[in-house]
């Protein structure tokens, strides 16, 4: 085989930096075309609502089938929290605290962040390979040609049903989730029922409670925008509907982790203006 | 060569490409189309596998937008409508997609009531009664309305998508391959299928074919595009413009090879790369 000739430096990081630039450009009109993507999503959200019919089969799928995937994991995350919480606690006498760690933890934080990352999984991945397949096989084309908008009968849909039904199902994984740490600590570990959920009431608020459930709005909103994007900018053939599933599933998961950062500072700086004193565990 | 392209002043072409330019990334794959097509037409656009053929055939409605040039639809330019005014113009098409293009989650039945139920407002035994009538023309018994796509033959998925391009009686129907991947029998009834449309609804056809006996069969003019990477520099992409009858008599080497279906030059190039790949191996 003929071999290459032997580059320069100068050529080399001439290389590299065509690479990088091609890398930053690609990234910048993808996120342009995205923001182009949900502006469209929105602007048919406002003007006109789809069809029952298309509506229920969406809210179906994200809502009724994710439900026992759902209460499963915030299930587990509650008594996990138990676990992992009680050695730590009872090593400082603060058993009766763990009520107050558990709940604060589950509705504030895990809940809602676990609840989307399966949903991502579940929901994201499906609905990209869904529209995928559709892109692939023209159907998507075919919408268009019988005078349908795509974005109008597939996306909005999609998007309404995960901007509604993920913050329910992160409502359900809360109250599951507490459930679980209940049954585990009360139960299993022993602790007093009365200051178990004496601490809990005294340290969980309702302000808790609905930062976790607002942060879930964006994750679902995260979540159909991702997935439907990518599986309307699906490759052709099979590797590119399989790209395009797991690239849902990332990319929401990155999303959803940078969404949780930026709102926990903001919804603590929120916290911090109206309640600066704020409550100690000790 | 008779002039077919030409419109008569009264009535203006359905069709109008000037000067157009597909470009995909770096590769060219339409350059410097021209073509207009008179209402009541059937025009059968032939070519290899990779021409541009269902490329021209889509920038037509509106599903991919020329580079450059021109695409206008009974006067309207395609590229300055809205999103809004494209979706109220498309009604006036029917899409015949290669693989059909049937909704999967969908029954035969919603599938070809589709288009009735997102642009008007009947009844639903208005619309079935329509459906069973437009099944029934394509030759499909009742009992198919309720079956899934899935639960279809080749052919029957092409009537199928047939049925629900001509609901909404369009003016202008295109067709992409529709004889491809059908056994000659079910070509056949395609074909017929396509000649019954033209007849009874008055409409206007693009046929995008490599089937010369649909081109024959259907089509009153055929153009054939050639692959541009194939092409001198100043060449135009359609070699070929006239009647099904002109294309045998036509003198152009490259037509007649599509014609009569001859590999020629392209054996010659397949040993050649052959070859080039044996020394490195």
């Amino acid at each position: 085989m003929e071999r290459s000739p032997r580059r320069g430096l100068a050529a080399s990081a001439q290389d590299l930096v065509t690479d990088w630039g091609t890398v930053v450009i690609d990234g910048i009109v993808s996120v342009g075309d995205l923001g182009l993507f949900c502006m469209r999503t929105i602007s048919w959200l406002l003007t006109r609502m789809p069809r029952r019919e298309t509506l229920l089969p969406n809210f179906y799928q994200v809502g009724v089938m994710s439900l026992p995937v759902v209460a499963l994991t915030g299930t587990f995350i509650g008594m996990v929290l138990a676990v992992q919480s009680y050695g730590q606690f009872r090593q400082l006498g603060l058993e009766t605290r763990l009520g107050a760690v558990i709940n604060m933890s589950l509705v504030r934080e895990l809940g809602p962040v676990l609840a989307a990352t399966m949903l991502a999984g579940r929901v994201g991945s499906a609905m990209a390979a869904e529209l995928g397949t559709m892109r692939v096989t023209e159907q998507i084309d075919a919408l268009s040609s019988m005078g349908a908008n795509p974005i109008h009968y597939l996306v909005v849909p999609r998007f309404l049903a995960c901007l509604v039904l993920i913050p329910t199902l992160t409502i359900m994984a809360d109250f599951m989730g507490v459930v679980g740490g209940y049954f585990f600590t009360v139960e299993v570990l022993g602790i007093d029922k009365h200051h178990y959920w004496h601490n809990s009431e005294h340290f969980v608020g309702v302000f808790d409670l609905l930062s976790g459930i607002f942060k879930s709005f964006f994750f679902g909103a995260a979540i159909a925008m991702i997935s439907c994007y990518r599986g309307f900018n699906c490759t052709p053939g099979a590797e590119g509907v399989g790209r395009a599933a797991t690239a849902a599933f990332v990319y929401s998961f990155v999303l959803i982790l940078m969404i949780d950062l930026f709102l926990g500072v903001m919804i603590n700086a929120v916290y911090d203006t109206f309640w600066p004193e704020g409550l100690s565990l000790i | 060569m008779n002039d077919l392209s030409t419109a008569t002043p009264e009535q203006p072409p359905i069709v109008e490409v000037q000067d157009m330019r597909v470009t995909f990334g770096s590769q060219n794959v339409l350059r410097g189309v021209a073509l207009s097509v008179p209402r009541g037409q059937s025009l059968a656009i032939i070519g290899e596998s990779g021409c541009g053929k269902t490329v021209l055939l889509k920038t037509v409605i509106g599903l991919v937008r020329p580079t450059s040039g021109v695409v206008r639809f009974c006067g309207y330019n395609l590229a300055e409508l809205s999103d809004r005014e494209l979706t109220r113009q498309r009604v006036r098409f029917g899409y015949v997609f290669q693989n059909a293009a049937l909704f999967d989650s969908l029954t035969v039945g919603q599938n070809v009531a589709f288009p009735l139920r997102q642009h008007k407002s009947e009844s639903p035994s208005r619309i079935r009664e329509l459906v069973l009538a437009r099944l029934a023309e394509v030759g499909l018994p009742n009992s198919v309305i309720s079956k899934k796509p899935a639960e279809l033959s080749g052919g029957m998925r092409k009537r199928v998508a047939l049925a629900r391009a001509l609901i909404m009686n369009p003016e202008l129907m295109l067709y992409d391959e529709p004889t491809t991947g059908l056994d000659p029998i079910m070509s056949d009834v395609i074909n017929e299928l396509m000649l019954r449309t033209r007849n009874q609804h008055d409409v206007t056809s693009i046929i995008v074919t490599h089937d010369m006996r649909t081109a024959h069969k259907v089509a009153d003019r055929v153009v054939m595009i050639y692959p541009v990477n194939r092409l001198e520099p100043d060449e135009p992409q359609l070699i070929f413009d006239g009647t099904p009858d002109e294309l045998k008599a036509c003198g152009d080497r490259r037509v007649l090879q599509f014609v009569r279906g001859e590999a020629g030059e392209r054996l010659a190039e397949m040993h050649q790369a052959s070859s080039d790949r044996e020394p490195q191996s």
